[in-house]
């Protein structure tokens, strides 16, 4: 008697879940603009200047936020369900992200926007074994930070928005090459400004390991006292062989970031006899509008940086 | 290997360092104030309270930080408040209905935790919860210090001063009572001084890590000293003892400092446990056996 009411009961339940299926696919298909969720602001930025009015871009870290340690909340897992796309960053940047795709149900596409970038390998500074960035493997996932970069970027999204709107192609397209022509444009002053800076003061203190990428593009030698990821704390050892680097070599600019602990990083300028030379903006955009979109986010880093680095 | 190959290793990071000679200052500074707070809460039986205050504190440098950004005032004053709100609301349940200090304090605690990590949360930005409930401990800065070394000056002024009336209500209350001192008043103050020790040492360790180097040693002190006093100087030794150990840890094995100066408090717990002179599981034995021998 009760199991065939119960199997009564499922059967009028998933009919009813059928239903409310048939019923939201179709609409959704109907609805022009594309319901686009992107892991982190930086990238949400480059889907939005790619996209234009045939997407409408939600972020799961906002502006200021920190991917490395970011909780999910209910409501991000409903973005992700009821998205078209979804863009994320790869490299291991966002742990939490597979999870969250699991959990939201969502079917669709999940594109790795730095597909096709070159990975850059975590130096290990550390000889012990124990490795600080468990989340990110070995690779470094910050590779926006080189402009090169986010020309692949940009490709990756074209593609993917073009394959899932093939009937607006052609404005994707030209939204596209526009902007990566202003990313070569931003490229060219990146290093036109750093240029100004002499080889031998082009060294800076950064609170975390974010600015592997744009080191190596634009020849800027970083030192930084926690690893690849926020998460980890810094150890007593880490910190003072940053103090000796910095007195070695005289290093006396040092910046913070927007996404972490600023405290840890004004003690070493102290001791190090450094000065805090700004903020970066490295993982996040920023919520006023000195760095809200990609473009400013390098414009303000370089001059911020090259001016620090002239001073010491 | 001499004493003299060794003394090497264990002052050179603070001589060479600054901020290792301020996380050791913040630690004795530290050690000074939590030693006596932790042996009075085991001898008023309210070991896990200090654990509750602690987190009663996140509420308040929650809103300080979300008004004032990384200030030392703001989060300090926010969570100071937090906390004797608290103690208050669990002070005023025990007077108006037959509810135990101990049940109303965990209400109160779990309502302030769950409170605080909502407020983080919600704001949903740089504010790295992992920063709040573990401090760091080698970022001390001036405005830091000064606030740990004055907090400490006056919780042991004020110990000294309810000193006599705090042990007389802690081992039997009724003849307190019966003498017509007020009891209500001394545990109230004392509360006031454990949210400051909580407060400075949520600035250096973190909320969850500062019970740790108040609760360890004041447990381990038992199992050595028989006096209060005694107890008191045993947990002020080796607080202080293990925030200097845990440091050369984290410095020669490049260990998170906060955890291993509270992991070298536990080894002093689980040593004294198995050989501490009074009441060491091993060592009673051991003692029983001479006994029967003679």
């Amino acid at each position: 008697m009760r199991t065939a009411l119960t199997a009564r009961l499922l059967g009028a339940l998933s009919l009813t879940l059928v239903l409310i299926l048939s019923c939201a696919l179709p609409a959704q298909a109907a609805q022009p603009p594309l319901q686009v969720v992107s892991s982190f602001s930086i990238l949400g930025d480059l889907v939005k200047q790619v996209g234009g009015d045939a997407v409408v871009v939600s972020t799961l870290v906002g502006p200021d936020g920190d991917a490395h340690v970011f909780e999910p909340r209910p409501v991000d897992a409903r973005r992700v369900a009821q998205a078209d796309l979804v863009f994320v960053n790869g490299l291991n940047f966002e742990g939490w992200m597979a999870r969250l795709v699991t959990s939201s149900g969502y079917r669709g596409k999940v594109i790795t926007a730095s597909q096709g970038v070159k990975p850059r390998q975590m130096k290990d500074e550390h000889e012990h074994g124990h490795d600080h960035d468990h989340d990110h493997g070995n690779l470094d996932p910050h590779a926006w930070q080189d402009l090169a970069n986010g020309i692949i970027y940009v490709e990756n999204i074209r593609a993917a928005l073009v394959a899932a709107r093939p009937e607006q192609a052609e404005a994707i397209n030209a939204r596209a090459a526009r902007y990566s022509a202003q990313l070569r444009e931003m490229d060219a002053f990146v290093r036109n400004t750093l240029a100004r800076v002499p080889a031998e003061k082009r060294r800076i203190i950064t609170s975390h390991d974010a600015f592997g990428y744009f080191g190596a593009a634009y020849g800027v030698e970083l030192l930084s006292p926690q690893g690849r990821s926020t998460e980890s704390e810094a150890s007593a050892s880490d910190v003072a062989a940053l103090i000796r680097q910095m007195k070695a070599k005289q290093v006396r600019a040092v910046f913070v970031e927007n996404v972490s602990n600023p405290r840890m990083i004004e003690r070493i300028a102290r001791e190090g006899g450094g000065v805090v030379g700004g903020r970066l903006y490295s993982d996040a955009l920023s919520s006023n509008n000195e760095a809200n979109t990609y473009l400013k986010m390098f414009q303000h880093n370089a001059s911020t940086l090259a001016s620090a680095m002239l001073k010491q | 290997m001499s004493v003299l190959s060794i003394l090497p290793l264990a002052v050179d990071p603070f001589i060479e360092f600054g901020f290792m000679r301020r996380a050791l200052v913040a630690c004795l500074a530290l050690a000074l104030c939590s030693g006596p707070m932790g042996v009075l809460l085991v001898l008023r039986r309210m070991s896990l309270v200090g654990d509750a205050m602690a987190h009663a504190l996140l509420p308040g440098a929650a809103i300080g930080f979300l008004l004032a950004g990384f200030s030392l005032g703001a989060m300090s004053a926010g969570s100071f408040a937090a906390a004797m709100l608290v103690a208050l609301g669990s002070g005023a349940v025990v007077r108006l209905t037959p509810q135990r200090e101990d049940a109303s304090f965990a209400a109160f605690y779990l309502i302030a935790l769950a409170s605080g990590v909502m407020i983080i949360s919600i704001h949903g930005s740089s504010v790295d919860l992992m920063h709040v409930l573990f401090g760091a401990i080698l970022a001390v800065d001036d405005a830091a210090l000064l606030l740990i070394a004055s907090v400490t000056s006056v919780v042991l002024a004020s110990l000294a001063l309810i000193y006599r009336p705090l042990i007389v209500e802690c081992c039997d209350p009724g003849f307190l009572r019966a003498l017509g001192g007020r009891g209500g008043l001394y545990h109230f103050l004392f509360l006031c001084l454990l949210v400051a020790t909580l407060v400075s040492g949520f600035q250096a360790l973190g909320t969850l890590m500062g019970v740790g180097l108040m609760m360890l040693p004041a447990v381990t002190a038992r199992f050595w000293a028989r006096s209060v006093g005694g107890m008191a100087a045993v947990a002020v030794l080796l607080a202080f003892v293990a925030g200097y150990l845990g440091l050369l840890v984290s410095y020669y094995a490049d260990l998170p400092s906060g955890p291993a100066i509270v992991l070298v408090a536990g080894a002093f717990y689980i040593f004294s446990l198995l050989l501490g002179r009074h009441e060491g599981i091993l060592s009673t034995r051991f003692l029983r056996q001479v006994h029967k021998e003679f």
